[in-house]
């Protein structure tokens, strides 16, 4: 399944935030959207998982999702979004409970989606038990478990400390090789969008338009080799010469929301 | 000239000094016998007084005294028949005033329309004290059970009300959308994240719904009932039993510990997930 947008504009009462998005994402591909802060991406991935509408423009899918997918379009958030009073299996199961699956499957498949994320141990710990590393992992593994067809993760990373965040992104290129979905991977961090994806849009300051888009010609397989390091070290200087002079501007603007 | 090693630190040249430690303090400590030591005290004063001569018997009777008049209410029978006629009340009115109190309170919470209905109404309804309300319902219902249950029911509503409503404000925006984006129905999203989030809140609510109860008990039983504490310590300090009106004062001191007791370790159960 395809990913079209069509001229995606937003704005929030009067405030434009995001002017005419026009993006093809092919099944299977991780894209990457980087962006200073306050430029729409968190926005923009709303509106593709169907959480916002647009003011202008759409979203369209080509081809069919995947048939085991219960919920084609997933997030992965920034802050988790975790319900504190269930168990990291509970935490999971909550994606499948209104869907009408036999016992088994639903078993077996949490099972699996917490395997897949390393949480086989840590079944009935409560999230407070856990570091935010793990609190992510179960975030992702609530993800994994409905088989999404898109996963939209935003900034999945950005609330964990420098080293769990390379942890995390060696295990998401461990998950990437296992598991076939489309990923909108939005992100501030230049490292995370050169490592982890196949193409990164960069999307100039608000209001939010691709400025440029870089394709990373490393599979997403071999990026744990060494092989794959000047590449990447390349292609962040490369995003980083693109963004500098916007995240400066960005940065000495006066908020608004 | 070599140099120093720093790694052990362990012998230091001169001109050192160790550095003055300012941290610290500032922070709660658990003592076990404080609080008994301190209870004990204040008794012990308050019997020695009373041996002195320093307080009058009438009007500040000895704590030994108290005691005593609490054995003669237990073996008279009237201490069980005086607490049983208020702890039903409060049952039952807190029972009511609870039930219906949530199902406004969190109807508020998630309907709009509910929210923009229901808040003018409890505004204005809620500051009133409702003990003033109960001539009313004695009007309506007699002088019997139903206008005091009802008067607590009253006084244990509105709180309640708001208690729900602004606990279902508190549930993070985020976990709700979380809901959304995994497809969940609307019900599931009330019932699986609305209301569990709103329990701490909810439960908050109790704590002080049940100091209101315990009030409305005693105010009402005192405007006309033949039972209850609020009834006893009335008539005995009519009569001028001073003994037996601290007994029954002491037994409401008893009686709300007792409560948060019980709200304590519901709290506990229901929100190990804190
Ligand atoms: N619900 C909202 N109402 C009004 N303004 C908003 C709202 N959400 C975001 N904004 C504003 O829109 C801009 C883009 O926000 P967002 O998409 O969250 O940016 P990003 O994720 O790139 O940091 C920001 O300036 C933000 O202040
Ligand atoms: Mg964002």
């Amino acid at each position: 399944m395809d990913l079209r947008l069509d001229g995606i504009t937003h704005r929030y009462d009067g405030l434009l935030v995001l002017d005419g998005i026009d993006l093809l994402i092919r099944d299977g591909e991780t894209v990457a959207i980087i962006g200073p802060s306050g430029c729409g991406k968190s926005t923009l991935l709303g509106i593709v998982g169907g959480l916002l509408r647009p003011s202008a423009g759409t979203v369209r899918t080509i081809g069919k999702p995947r048939a085991d997918s219960l919920n084609p379009f997933t997030y992965v958030f920034q802050d988790f979004a975790l319900l504190p009073w269930r168990s990291v299996a509970a935490n999971v199961a909550l994606a499948l409970e209104h869907h009408p699956l036999p016992r088994a499957e639903r078993q077996a498949r949490i099972k699996a989606a917490l395997g897949l994320t390393g949480l086989g141990d840590f079944a009935d710990a409560l999230p407070r038990q856990l570091s935010g590393g793990m609190r992510q992992r179960v975030g992702l593994a609530r993800a994994l478990v409905v088989r999404p067809a898109v996963l939209l993760l935003d900034e999945p990373l950005s609330a964990l400390d420098a080293q769990t965040r390379e942890l995390l992104m060696e295990d998401l290129l461990a998950i990437w090789a296992r598991e076939r979905s489309t990923r909108l991977y939005v992100t501030h961090n230049l490292d995370e969008a050169a490592r982890l994806a196949d193409r990164v849009v960069v999307l100039s300051r608000r209001p939010g338009r691709i400025r440029e888009i870089v394709s990373i010609d490393v599979p997403v397989a071999e990026r744990l080799s060494a092989s794959a390091l000047p590449v990447i070290a390349a292609v962040r200087d490369r995003l980083w010469a693109l963004i500098r002079d916007e995240a400066r501007v960005a940065e000495r603007e006066v908020q608004h929301a | 000239m070599p140099e120093p090693d720093v790694r052990g630190a362990g012998g230091v040249a001169d001109g050192s000094a160790t550095i003055a430690f300012r941290g610290g303090g500032f922070q709660p400590q658990p003592r076990r016998l404080v609080p008994f030591i301190v209870f004990v005290l204040v008794i012990g004063l308050w019997q020695a007084a009373s041996w002195r001569g320093w307080l009058p018997d009438l009007f500040m009777p000895s704590p030994w005294q108290i005691v005593g008049a609490f054995g003669d209410m237990l073996h008279s029978g009237t201490l069980t028949r005086h607490v049983g006629a208020s702890l039903s009340r409060i049952a039952l009115g807190w029972l009511f005033g609870t039930t219906a109190g949530l199902a406004v309170g969190l109807a508020m919470g998630i309907f709009s329309v509910a929210r923009a209905g229901g808040l003018p109404v409890v505004s204005a309804l809620f500051p009133i004290p409702k003990i003033a309300l109960l001539p009313l319902f004695i009007l309506w219902f007699g002088i019997g059970e139903p206008s005091k249950v009802a008067t607590i029911g009253f006084g244990v509503f509105f709180p309640t009300v708001i208690a729900a409503y602004t606990a279902c404000d508190s549930v993070p925006r985020n976990l709700i959308r979380m809901g959304q984006s995994f497809g969940l129905p609307a019900h599931a999203i009330v019932w699986k994240i609305v209301v569990p989030g709103a329990m701490p809140g909810i439960l908050a609510g109790f704590r002080i719904t049940a100091s209101i109860a315990l009030i409305l008990v005693v105010a009402a039983e005192m405007i006309g009932a033949e039972y209850g504490i609020g009834a006893f310590i009335l008539s005995a300090g009519n009569l001028m039993q001073t003994d037996q009106l601290l007994a029954g004062v002491t037994l409401l001191s008893l009686l709300g510990l007792a409560v948060s007791t019980v709200l304590g370790a519901v709290e506990r159960i229901v929100l190990r997930w804190r």
